[in-house]
């Protein structure tokens, strides 16, 4: 069962970067961009369907520091420094936010 | 031009772990062995990424917003991962089957 | 000199200079914003940065720093080696657990960059720490042994001695 699953997610994998790197015909940078993105798809399918809450929060914690890759790429690309204040802040409020998750799930307030 | 060739190796090896990561966060069994990987991976990955876009760039008003990224993700990712872990454990989310041993919950039982 | 001036005086020059190199400053008005800014900061979470003594002399502390930093890179592409292997292995090979390790340090911000860099090498992440006893309890994601005192050579030990020398 576990080897059969194992196989389907290499097809899947497999299909998509034959597909981002052979037929898509973008700057390489948009290539990159794109497995990037893919593997945000992952996150989001951890994010929905997470057994427990802890689950949901690790996924939306790791999107905060995929996105601070994404945004330096973009900056890279189009030669522009403000995506990466961008990341910045959003890897600054993902970080408070699952503090303050992680504080709620333990059963504490806020304050202390 | 040694330099874009480098930068360009850097942020393909981040990449690749950042993929890797979030395949661990969808494979692995429970939420402490997917913090595990999640973590480890996705730090590297983008910390990876964002030396490679330093390369690229230089000592400019670029490069310095990429270089405090990489300080920035290496001190918040691991507080973020031992919040939610202890969170979640002390939230009663059980571990995985295949665990071997819980020190912490055997401590937690003596002092209770 | 009091330690909360001089921490006070080390937080304002630093983020005085991440200012600048932020901004990349093109006019004087810029770095006038960045003084009242620098020295807001400074005053309002300044006492927080060096709280105590160090013992050790600050050169030696900051060469011994540099070799920690290269061996933790080491051992954060071993584990992230480590972790790939497992990942893309169709049997998911894992043995996983929490263990007890203990440990001699005693300040804050040595605890800190000691758990901090568990967290980040091979097979291991820091769930909670027991400040009294000082015993932190770490979940491997392949565990070897049970006995504390080997765990505590295997996984602490990598460490210890040098965060010792540079942050006690």
């Amino acid at each position: 069962m576990r080897t059969l699953r194992w196989l389907v997610g290499l097809i899947f994998i497999g299909a998509f970067m034959y597909w981002n790197f052979f037929i898509y015909t973008g700057s390489i940078y948009f290539k990159l961009i794109n497995v990037i993105l893919f593997s945000t798809l992952f996150v989001l399918y951890r994010v929905i369907v997470g057994p427990t809450a802890a689950d949901r929060i690790v996924a939306v914690d790791i999107l905060g520091v995929l996105i601070i890759g994404l945004l330096a790429l973009l900056g890279l690309y189009y030669q522009q420094s403000f995506f990466m204040d961008i990341g910045l802040i959003w890897a600054l409020l993902s970080f408070i936010a699952s503090l303050a998750f992680a504080k709620i799930l333990e059963g504490r307030s806020l304050d202390d | 031009m040694i330099r874009e060739i480098l930068g360009m190796v850097f942020i393909l090896i981040g990449i690749t772990f950042d993929f890797l990561g979030v395949l661990g966060l969808v494979r692995l069994p429970d939420v402490y062995n997917r913090l595990q990987a999640a973590t480890k991976c996705v730090t590297f990955g983008s910390a990876g990424i964002l030396f490679g876009v330093f390369l690229q760039q230089g000592f400019n008003n670029f490069g310095f917003k990429v270089l405090v990224g990489i300080l920035f993700i290496f001190l918040t990712s691991p507080v973020a991962a031992h919040t939610i872990a202890r969170a979640a454990h002390r939230s009663g989310i059980k571990l995985t089957a295949e665990t071997v041993v819980d020190q912490y919950q055997e401590d937690h039982e003596l002092k209770d | 000199m009091t330690i909360t001036k001089r921490s006070r005086i080390i937080v304002f020059s630093l983020s005085f200079l991440v200012w600048v190199a932020l901004t990349s400053i093109s006019d004087w008005q810029e770095v006038i914003l960045g003084l009242i800014v620098a020295l807001v900061v400074s005053l309002l979470a300044g006492q927080f940065l060096i709280t105590t003594e160090k013992s050790k002399h600050p050169v030696r502390r900051l060469f011994l720093a540099i070799i920690y930093f290269f061996k933790f890179l080491w051992e954060m592409i071993k584990a992230n080696l480590h972790v790939a292997y497992i990942v893309i292995n169709p049997a998911l090979p894992i043995r996983p657990g929490i263990v007890k390790i203990k440990t001699n340090l005693t300040k804050d911000s040595a605890l800190t960059v000691l758990t901090n860099s568990i967290t980040l090498t091979p097979g291991t992440l820091t769930v909670d720490i027991n400040p009294e006893s000082r015993e932190i309890y770490i979940h491997c994601i392949e565990v070897t042994s049970t006995d504390v005192g080997e765990n505590t050579r295997e996984i602490g030990g990598r460490f210890e001695g040098l965060i010792a020398e540079v942050f006690e």
